[in-house]
């Protein structure tokens, strides 16, 4: 399919309004396969504005006179006023952007031709999470081993390639395993806790069913995992579903681990919420954010109404209390909610961070998301693949990534000096998990990006955020390693929006850019005296 | 003295607030004259003056013991436990008396003894002179005997109490006045006058006054233009009229000229009283959901009352700075919203109120020389509790969320307002005491206490706010935006006791050390410098002499003190790290979902920890 059939008129003169802080530019608009362009007239500044299609959650248009209106919603939440000459143009240029912003395709999406100048195709998809993580366990315990039992993604097509698991256990009694479990997923490590010898492990529901089916190499797998830890270690299956929903879910062919063939595990429910439900939460917030004119009750009652903050304090303390009975109590901890692809994934990652000193490192946390999300099946595609303005029916999207980010960010904000990146790095995240030149949060699973070749025809996300130039925008100049865990306080009063992000346009936070442009300049300027004292003692 | 009885009570709990296990602490409780003193078994002490206490209460007796819940004025809630009833009931005995006073002279300002001389006393009193003020504002000038004016703007803002205009009163000398204060300011010749009131509420009370007829009219004898009202032969007519249509009013447009006339909508004492009680009930609750948290927030009002604070500033900085407009503020009495007013847009205005020293001015000048009633709004004495209303600890919440916008425009930080707040309700220093200029005269304060000002000054380095840049042009106007989202609950005033809620770590001590040793390492530089050039200059001359070689050994000692410095201040930030506060997994509520760990059940594998059982 070529892009030019989708575009009906590439030109037309138009002015752009970018809300009340940045000034209108004029110029030439122009639709490309990928971007709109604005290129001002020679009179004015020689830069070019660019908007990535993608970008675009939804397009209103209007017309009066012999001009028109597109006022463009995007994904990261920036609304964006067109006026464009000529009612044809307005129309035409309105049909092209609807079109080409919606397509489903991922190998005609941008990333596919986005080669920026100083980085190489290749470079930094060397991350090979898995393999790497096993290396760090394997020093501290033999009680695991990896298994390359899904190479094909025969068994579980939302896995790696690759998949820690305990030693005890066969590639074929993983295979039964697999099979006992919804989509495949079946028991597999997240994270091993060396100083109290526990592990997090994670999985999607077991296919009990009505007749409450078992299956005994699952049984096994999980009673390995007992034996490999600590001595009389205890363990936890942290469900995200209520006991009501999981036994529910029993009559779809879902369910529960029973009690009776899981010795030594306990079974607890914490339920979070997901999918549509926390898109609408999502959606109602950022409306509530739109309207600046709002009375003072009329903002506390919807920020309440959208149950927002709500959904932070419960995953926080989800993963607050996996991390707990791990660190305080030794038990190891299997979290599953049905599909184990969303609430799943936002509890082992946050508990992880609460946990490993490693993970709050610039490396380790783009590790963290490599390998906790990306690799492990976050379907982002269908999840991201709308924002919070469109029309458009909500399918399978959910913001379970963003819900992620906002809690290491109330995380960031109460141990200011204990993560290595900043607030930019998670704002970036969440850009680019929505519409991005790079390939890292392309389609659902591994599988879908083997078969499209991500790996070798896009540019990895990673390489373009730590290019030295980008690293002062995300990093956190304030901190110090700080090896123990940190407990957030997961009280309403110490919640807070995240204004960032979600008033990142209708209210830039320019005074506390400047105040952090300052702590910089403290943090470099102290580095710089001690480095210079030296010169000037000898 | 005569009211403890018990001043020693052993095995006393002290409960955590938030927790909903009964988490305790065991320790000491001593009872002193000036203090309820609690040292747990780690030593750590836990200091309440009784002037903070706003409330005591027994609660019913309990199989641990006899509880006590003492609420401060600093929000500080504390839930003892005590052992035998009858030492709880003479602590309650003895907190009740001790914590309400029925005369000045018992406050702890009295017999507080800072052991300074009388000089000292006296030059700490000294500190804040609202004539130096005065003189550097431009006033007296031409224009101004003595008001409160702006020098770079030739406006004006000035204050007073409502008019006691009834329904048609009028009184000749203050239209005239006013019409002084418009002439005064040669650029514009409009004059805005702002009544801090919400309207409908006047129109409301002026329908239902029309039956009533009568009340008492209450006149301000502080405010200047009101002395004149006095002192005029219209204060008979006006008395008449006051008594026939009930005195208070507000000014008629037609009967001045050259005038604005706006409402702002700031809502009276007892309105802002009861919302704060809301508020913090609705922040004291045990489990608090997020949901409930928002919706008490909300019915509260509480924030929606400081936006009208600040929207009245922010229209009074406006009217000054864009329209060169002079401006009256009243309200009803002219101490309460009017203070909030006219020292908060002074704050906007003009940077100097934003050093640390000029910010104790504005205080002196706006709020204690022109009457805020201090001691009735904070409750220091056993009076009215009507009259009790947190109107001073809405302006620093306000100034606390200008801080949040302009995090650089401010020499002080949030802990400078935390024990600004700390101090109106302590009665430890005179500043406070008293409900207007003459009464502190009368009490002598100035003879027989301390001012504050001294004490927070030579503290100064704790309230420096490392952000801060004085030459930042950006800031010399503030102009803050009040969209709704930018105003948020103050976790740190409303909880600054509840260690568990706070963050962990604090950016600002952090920076303040940085900033510290970065100084230090240059002046470091700078001496080490100097020194070469010295040698150098010493080696042209040729004069390389044993003293010279002298003179290089004691350098050594001194590169190696600046070093030992860096260590040294690094070490208790890298301390602070290892032990951050509040952050145990068990000091969080969380931590009540683990109970579910150790339900008893009946065991195979049983654990080392001895605590919980496990079926298999």
């Amino acid at each position: 399919m070529e892009f030019s059939e989708l575009i009906r008129t590439g030109r037309a003169q138009a002015q752009l309004l970018r809300g009340p802080e940045a000034p209108p530019l004029r110029g030439t608009l122009c639709v490309t396969g990928h971007h709109l362009l604005l290129s001002p007239g020679p009179q004015s500044t020689p830069d070019l504005w660019l908007l990535l299609l993608r970008n675009v959650d939804s397009i209103e248009k209007r017309v009066a006179g012999d001009s028109g209106t597109i006022t463009l919603r995007c994904k990261d939440l920036r609304v964006l006023q067109l006026e464009i000459e000529g009612v044809e143009a307005t129309l035409d240029i309105a049909r092209s952007i609807e079109a080409l912003s919606s397509l489903e395709s991922v190998i005609t999406s941008f990333p596919f031709f986005y080669r920026p100048k100083g980085l190489r195709l290749g470079d930094a998809w060397h991350f090979h999470p898995p393999e790497r993580y096993y290396k760090r366990v394997a020093r501290e315990t033999d009680a695991w081993r990896l298994s390359e039992v899904n190479e094909d993604f025969s068994l579980c097509p939302s896995y790696p390639r690759a998949v820690i698991v305990p030693r005890a256990v066969d590639d074929d009694a993983l295979a039964r395993s697999a099979r006992f479990r919804q989509g495949g997923r079946f028991p597999v490590l997240s994270y091993s806790h060396s100083p109290s010898g526990t592990v997090l492990l994670r999985s999607s529901q077991p296919l009990t069913g009505p007749q409450k089916r078992r299956c005994a190499e699952d049984e096994e797998l999980l009673r390995a995992v007992l034996a490999g830890a600590r001595p009389g270690a205890r363990g936890f299956i942290l469900d995200t579903r209520s006991a009501q929903a999981a036994k529910q879910a029993r009559m779809t062919g879902g369910g529960t681990e029973a009690k009776a063939a899981y010795p030594g595990w306990k079974r607890l429910h914490r339920p979070l919420e997901r999918g549509r439900p926390l898109q609408e939460s999502f959606v109602r917030l950022v409306e509530a954010c739109g309207d600046p004119e709002q009375s003072m009750d009329r903002w506390l009652s919807r920020l309440e109404g959208c149950r927002w903050l709500a959904h932070v304090k419960e995953a926080l303390s989800t993963a607050c209390l996996a991390a707990q009975a791990m660190e305080r109590e030794g038990a190891c901890i299997l979290v599953h909610g049905a599909e184990g692809t969303d609430s799943t994934l936002l509890v082992t990652s946050l508990a992880q961070l609460i946990l490993d000193p490693m993970s709050r490192t610039m490396a380790g946390f783009q590790e963290l998301i490599e390998r906790e999300w990306i690799q492990a099946g976050h379907p982002f595609q269908l999840r991201c693949a709308h924002s919070a303005f469109s029309h458009a029916r909500p399918k399978h999207e959910a913001p379970t990534f963003l819900l992620f980010l906002d809690c290491v960010w109330q995380l960031g904000r109460q141990f200011p000096l204990s993560l290595e990146f900043g607030e930019g790095l998670l704002l970036a995240l969440f850009e680019h998990a929505y519409a991005s030149p790079f390939g890292t949060f392309l389609c659902n699973s591994e599988k879908e990006r083997c078969l499209c070749e991500v790996r070798t025809r896009t540019h990895s996300l990673w390489s373009g955020l730590n290019q030295p130039k980008e690293q002062r925008k995300l990093q956190n100049p304030l901190y110090v390693l700080n090896p123990l865990a940190i407990w957030p306080s997961v009280e309403p009063q110490s919640l807070r929006l995240w204004q960032g992000l979600f008033l990142r346009w209708t209210h830039p936070p320019e005074p506390a850019e400047v105040a952090w442009e300052k702590v910089w300049q403290i943090v470099t300027g102290k580095e710089e005296t001690e480095a210079s004292q030296p010169t000037a003692s000898a | 003295m005569e009211h403890i009885r018990t001043t020693k009570v052993e095995q006393v709990k002290l409960l955590d607030r938030f927790s909903t296990n009964n988490k305790s602490l065991t320790g000491t409780l001593y009872l002193t004259a000036t203090h309820l003193l609690f040292i747990d078994s780690h030593q750590k002490e836990t200091w309440i003056l009784h002037h903070h206490i706003a409330s005591v209460e027994k609660l019913a007796l309990t199989t641990a013991g006899c509880p006590l819940v003492i609420q401060c004025k600093n929000f500080r809630i504390v839930h003892f436990i005590v052992p035998r009833e009858r030492d709880c009931h003479d602590i309650y005995n003895s907190l009740l008396q001790l914590s309400k006073q029925a005369k000045y002279e018992d406050l702890y300002a009295f017999s507080y003894n800072p052991k300074q001389n009388d000089s000292e006393r006296l030059q700490g009193w000294q500190l804040i002179d609202l004539a130096e003020e005065y003189k550097r504002m431009g006033v007296p000038n031409s224009h101004w005997q003595l008001s409160d004016a702006n020098r770079e703007y030739k406006a004006a803002i000035c204050r007073c109490s409502q008019p006691l205009s009834g329904f048609s009163a009028r009184c000749l000398e203050d239209e005239h006045l006013l019409q002084a204060i418009s002439k005064a300011n040669p650029v514009n010749r409009y004059m805005y006058v702002i009544d801090t009131r919400p309207k409908h509420r006047m129109q409301s009370w002026w329908a239902t006054q029309k039956d009533i007829g009568r009340i008492i009219v209450r006149i301000s004898s502080k405010i200047w233009n009101d002395e004149k009202i006095r002192e005029s032969d219209e204060k008979k007519r006006l008395n008449a009229m006051a008594n026939r249509a009930a005195g208070k009013g507000y000014e008629n447009e037609d009967n001045y000229s050259n005038i604005r006339f706006q409402f702002v909508g700031i809502e009276n004492i007892h309105v802002m009283r009861s919302s704060l009680q809301k508020l913090l009930e609705v922040s004291g609750t045990k489990g608090l959901s997020v949901n409930d948290f928002y919706s008490g927030l909300e019915s509260s009002g509480w924030l929606r009352h400081i936006k009208a604070v600040m929207d009245a500033a922010i229209f009074l900085a406006k009217a000054i700075m864009v329209e060169n407009a002079s401006v009256l503020v009243h309200c009803s009495d002219g101490w309460d919203r009017t203070s909030q007013v006219c020292s908060l847009g002074s704050l906007l205005l003009d940077s100097y109120y934003r050093t640390i020293k000029g910010f104790m001015v504005l205080i002196e000048k706006d709020w204690i020389s022109f009457g805020h009633k201090f001691s009735e709004r904070c409750g220091h004495l056993d009076g009215d509790p009507k009259e009790v209303s947190p109107v001073f600890t809405q302006f620093l919440e306000c100034v606390w969320h200008l801080t949040e916008q302009f995090p650089q425009a401010f020499e002080f930080n949030e802990e400078f307002l935390l024990q600004i707040h700390e101090h109106i309700h302590s009665c430890q220093f005179g500043n406070f005491l008293g409900n207007c200029q003459k009464e502190r005269e009368e009490l002598k304060l100035k003879e027989k206490t301390y001012s504050l000002w001294p004490f927070l000054l030579e503290d100064q380095k704790k309230y420096l706010n490392p952000l801060y840049s004085s030459k930042s042009q950006r800031f010399t106007v503030l102009e803050p935006n009040t969209v709704s989202f930018n105003f948020k609950f103050w976790r740190n005033m409303y909880h600054q006791f509840d260690r568990t809620l706070h963050p962990r770590q604090s950016v600002f001590n952090i920076i303040m050390n940085m900033n510290e040793q970065n100084k230090q390492l240059q002046k470091d530089i700078q001496d080490l410098e100097s020194k070469i050039k010295q040698r150098k200059n010493k080696q042209t001359d040729g004069v390389l002499t044993k003293e010279l070689l002298h003179s290089v050994c004691p350098e050594s000692p001194t590169l190696k003190t600046s070093l030992c410095f860096k260590e040294q201040t690094l070490l208790p930030v890298n301390d602070a790290l290892r032990t951050i506060e509040g952050s145990s997994p068990a000091d969080n509520r969380y931590s009540e979902y683990a109970e579910e760990f150790s339900k008893p059940e009946p065991a195979v594998v049983s654990l080392e920890y001895g605590v919980a059982r496990m079926t298999c």
